[in-house]
């Protein structure tokens, strides 16, 4: 435990970028300056933390409050760390693709959404780095209100109304999230998440199970920002908005703050042993299965790509949903380790949905006969993007989907038989990830194009929008690579500062569940 | 030092000479009239915090007026409860005050003197309410508070003359019950004497005459803080009424009521009596819980911006008695009343300043036309818009910490209420879904739907806001929404509530 005011800054740079964002709304250059600076000085704070982290130790700073026992607290321990990586790293590159694409497309209220985006960033590393449910609270309606302006960007009717569903869904959620957190304060005195679980809250157990169970799905019902199934449909609708919007947001940090929120739930606050003997395990799990093959089935008829790769997202969310409910170590390290590697490899795939936008004007998978010869960088990028989400070498998808299979053979040996079904719904899922994906490759690189004749020329994306998802793609492989090359004792340290540590940050947060 | 001793009685005795230099001064030039009032009322914040802090150090204050001793004369007590109120109340008077000088410059450029009259003595009014320990003396401001509020409300003239009306009429019905119930009690004790009267009460208790007295003061007091179902005269008096005078009635005015009744019910009577003898706790918190959902629900049907605003104090006024009622099983109930006076006099501050500064500058009334607002005043559609999300709850701004202490206090009384505390709970987390489904309706209209005439063409986007002496009040108040709300969510207002429930008899905070 080591008292740092680190977190406090991490969240500070967004907040003060905020409002410059706005007073400097005239002139483009010094504000996009202010965003960028904002993201590498949040990057590089989250990456001062690491070692202290890697070393095993729990970065902490809090602040007393009126609620007894409750303290609005920062606490960093590996599994945030793994949250606040993935979005202030992304951060950074997607600001630079915001530039590109904004600019391309001449957009308007460009500082409105410079502002909107910071403040949204402010909310997810708030999120990563709470220490206790009420601070997760606090930020998790934060992020919901700020990304309201992103998502009816447009001002069209279609989304305003895309904005009115989204707040529909979510606020609602919120209160179920408020009021699970204040049952639980009332019937434990406490909020904060403990590794192994809150030991007040197992010890109502026997008696007051049905409490439990009801307040646990109260929580999972506050986390709708997980888009599990059957409530899943705000996110195609909030597809509308810009595709920087949907790449950060509504592939990495608004929707992984809601997987994050259900594993925060089930590991630290119920803690694996009481998931158990309620039998939640096997509930989640079920929804958790049920939303990816159906999911997936939604996205194979989806013609609109950035509406595929909504539903493709509900899907892997499930993926890590499934990886907590299976309550074994594999499973939940599967789990942990989804939301970067989902991270890095959906958001490459948003950011060629964007780019095709820039460079084509299409949106439709239809329309894209051909367009890898146009495009290539961009669609080998895709490629790589839509393997991973397969669970194919040498994207990183796979490790995560191995470690998921591995849990739930573990799952069906330790805690029941039945658990070994979730294998064979892993396996179709991927099977599906398949069906959908390889289309629009096969579409983009062997069917040529109608009525245009002779060698098409290369027309990429400008430079701002091109670079970052090149290294998001990069990443994407890296990763998988540092998982192969990480046994070997030379290579290690560079491998694991390449991989930003996640590895060893996956292992402890594994660990610190099952102590 | 002397002169602070007597601080309780100059800021009453300071206002009501100044109500009558600004109606000489006025005569002469008509230009004296605002800065008496506002330096006046400068002078009586200073006072009000020196005051504060005093009983914050010293504990509470007594002082005999004319040195007659209780309960033969008029004492004025004050503990934390009343400091706190009656900076609140002053602040707000303050921020009024500036605020009106340009709105009432145009909206009632011929009574610029008789309005500056009326509104000190309102504020003698209210800020009488606050210090005194006499409960005949309460029901005297609390006349003439309300009769210089008819007076304000019936300037506007028009509708607004129907509006004061229906006021005075509810308003003195609302009086005659308390007077009544001031009768009964001065005839079962023959004290007028609040400390005197919670001394000699509690052995009859059982006495019908000091039940009835109870019920008198209940229902008195519910039609003066607008209590659903006894609000019918406030939506239209808010509404009519010159855009200051909506702040400062919605705000400090509405606040003192809610005082009052707390006053009664906690240093007049006990939380013994009213949980066991009459039992209106749970039925308190029964109405208060309607009119939350009530109040939202008739918001949401409203196109006129201030009408809204008037349907939404009635829920907000919903969430204070609410957790009133919750008092006796949860002393988070009476922290979340306590903090929400403060937090409603802000929000709704600062909205009801909005609401006057979009009918000063462009005469819109009506949500519908509020299209592009965002872009011609930029200040007062932000101030607007946190206001409303903080009126939403959404952390950390003030809403928030009031829900947060509710529905703690409604958890806790599911204990001994099992079903209508979970209901309780419920009802708060409805309404703030209600409370977004009106406010946010008005926010999409300002910032992000697009004018049928397309945009404007750019020359009607000139921005055309307000007069700095009109943004900067209500900056100010959007500001500590936030400010406040984080406040409220620290350990600063730890000593200051655990006196108040001391001083109340309300229990202390549980700790865990």
């Amino acid at each position: 435990m080591v008292e740092m005011l680190t977190p406090l800054f991490v969240i500070l740079c967004p907040l003060i970028a905020a409002p410059l964002i706005l007073l400097l709304g005239k002139w483009p250059n010094i504000r996009e300056g202010v965003t960028i600076a904002a993201s590498i000085a949040t990057f590089s704070l989250v990456l001062s933390m690491i070692n202290p982290i890697v070393e095993g130790e729990v970065i902490r700073i809090s602040f007393q409050t009126l609620l007894p026992g409750v303290a609005v607290g920062f606490k960093v321990d590996a599994f945030g760390m793994l949250f606040a990586l993935t979005s202030s790293s992304l951060w950074i590159l997607v600001s630079f693709y915001s530039i590109g694409y904004m600019r391309s497309l001449k957009e308007h209220a460009q500082t409105r959404f410079f502002f909107s985006f910071a403040l949204a960033i402010f909310g997810a590393l708030g999120i990563a780095m709470s220490a206790n449910l009420v601070t997760m609270f606090i930020f998790y309606e934060i992020l919901t209100v700020s990304t309201y302006p992103l998502v009816i960007h447009d001002q069209t009717a279609e989304a305003l109304s895309a904005g009115h569903k989204y707040f529909a869904y979510l606020l609602t959620s919120g209160t179920f999230f408020l009021f699970g957190l204040m049952l639980t304060y009332y019937l434990t005195g406490t909020t904060d998440f403990t590794n192994g679980g809150i030991a007040a809250l197992a010890a109502l157990n026997p008696v007051h199970k049905w409490t439990l169970i009801i307040l646990f799905f109260c929580f999972l019902l506050g986390f709708l920002k997980a888009a599990w199934m059957p409530f899943h449909s705000w996110l195609p609708t909030a597809m509308v908005a810009p595709t920087p919007v949907s790449a950060l947001l509504h592939a990495v940090a608004v929707v992984k703050a809601g997987v994050f929120g259900i594993v925060r739930i089930v590991c630290y606050i119920y803690g694996v042993d009481l998931m158990t003997s309620l039998g939640l395990g096997l509930a989640l799990a079920c929804i958790a299965g049920f939303t990816m093959i159906v999911a997936n089935l939604f996205a194979i008829a989806q013609d609109n790509l950035k509406r595929r790769l909504a539903y493709s997202t509900i899907n892997q969310l499930s993926y890590i949903l499934l990886g907590a409910a299976l309550l074994t170590p594999d499973g939940i390290k599967g789990a942990m380790m989804h939301i970067p590697f989902h991270g890095y490899m959906k958001i490459t795939l948003f950011l060629c949905a964007g780019a095709i936008m820039v460079a084509t004007g299409k949106k439709n998978i239809s329309e894209m006969a051909g367009i890898g010869k146009t495009m290539p960088v961009t669609m080998l990028a895709f490629s790589v993007g839509a393997l991973g989400m397969c669970g194919i070498p040498p994207a990183v998808g796979f490790i995560s989907k191995w470690f998921l299979c591995a849990g739930s053979v573990e799952a069906a040996e330790t805690i029941s038989p039945v658990m070994i079904i979730f294998l064979f719904v892993l396996l179709i899922a991927s099977l599906l990830d398949v069906v959908y994906f390889f289309p629009i490759i096969h579409t983009a690189f062997f069917k040529d194009p109608e009525g245009v004749a002779g060698e098409p020329k290369v027309k990429e994306a400008p430079m701002f929008v091109v670079i970052p998802l090149a290294i998001t793609a990069t990443f994407s492989i890296i990763f998988f690579l540092a998982f192969i090359l990480r046994p070997v004792d030379v290579l290690a340290p560079y491998v694991d500062m390449l991989s930003m540590h996640i590895y060893d940050l996956v292992d402890i947060a594994s660990g610190n569940v099952f102590t | 030092m002397v002169l602070t001793e007597h601080f309780p009685v100059l800021v009453i005795v300071i206002s009501m000479f100044a109500a009558f230099t600004i109606l000489i001064a006025g005569k002469v030039n008509k230009k004296a009239a605002f800065p008496i009032a506002l330096v006046t009322i400068f002078i009586q914040l200073l006072l009000s915090l020196s005051i504060l802090k005093r009983v914050l150090t010293e504990g509470t204050i007594h002082y005999w007026l004319g040195g007659w001793s209780p309960p033969w004369g008029i004492e004025y007590v004050i503990d934390t409860l009343n400091a706190f109120v009656l900076v609140v109340v002053l602040f707000m008077s303050f921020m009024c005050v500036i605020y009106s000088k340009r709105s009432i410059e145009k909206e009632q450029p011929r009574n610029i003197v008789l309005f500056y009259v009326v509104f000190q003595l309102l504020v003698t009014g209210l800020c009488g309410i606050t210090v005194t320990g006499d409960i005949f003396n309460l029901y005297v401001f609390l006349e003439i508070s309300a009769l210089a509020a008819y007076a304000l409300i019936a300037v506007a003239g028009g509708r607004a003359l129907k509006a004061s009306y229906n006021y005075v009429i509810l308003g003195s019905l609302g009086a005659c019950f308390f007077l009544l119930g001031i009768g009964f009690l001065y005839a079962v004790t023959g004290t007028l004497n609040i400390a005197d009267l919670s001394r000699l009460l509690p052995p009859l208790y059982g006495n019908r005459a000091v039940q009835a007295a109870f019920v008198f003061f209940a229902v008195g007091l519910s039609i003066k803080v607008a209590l659903f179902p006894l609000h019918v005269w406030q939506p239209d008096a808010y509404t009519y009424a010159p855009s200051v005078v909506s702040v400062i009635i919605a705000t400090a005015m509405a606040k003192v009521s809610v005082y009052a009744l707390i006053r009664v019910i906690f240093s007049v009577f006990t939380i013994e009596f009213i949980d066991t003898y009459v039992g209106i706790d749970v039925a308190l918190c029964w109405i208060a819980a309607m009119g939350i959902i009530a109040g939202s629900v008739l918001a949401i049907m409203q196109t006129n911006l201030k009408r809204m605003l008037a349907y939404s104090s009635v829920a907000q006024i919903g969430y204070i008695v609410l957790g009133i009622g919750l008092a006796p099983m949860s002393a988070w109930g009476l922290v979340g009343a306590v903090a929400h006076i403060l937090n409603h006099a802000i929000m709704k501050g600062c909205l009801f300043m909005a609401a006057g500064a979009f009918i000063y500058k462009l005469g819109l009334r009506d949500i519908r036309d509020f299209e592009g607002l965002g872009k011609k005043m930029p200040y007062a559609s932000a101030a607007f818009t946190i206001a409303a999300i903080s009126m939403i709850g959404v952390p950390p701004c003030t809403g928030f910490a009031t829900k947060l202490f509710l529905i703690l206090a409604s958890l806790q009384a599911t204990e001994t209420l099992p079903v209508s505390g979970y209901i309780f709970v419920a009802v708060l987390l409805t309404s703030t879904l209600l409370n977004l489904a009106y406010f946010w309706r008005v926010i999409d209209r300002i910032y992000f739907v697009k004018s049928e005439e397309g945009d404007g063409g750019g020359r009607e986007t000139k921005k055309a806001d307000v007069p700095l002496s009109m943004v900067v009040p209500m900056l100010i108040l959007a500001a500590l929404c936030i400010v406040v709300g984080i406040l409220w969510l620290t350990k600063v207002p730890l000593p200051f509530i655990g006196q108040v429930l001391t001083d109340l008899g309300a229990g202390v905070l549980p700790q865990w």
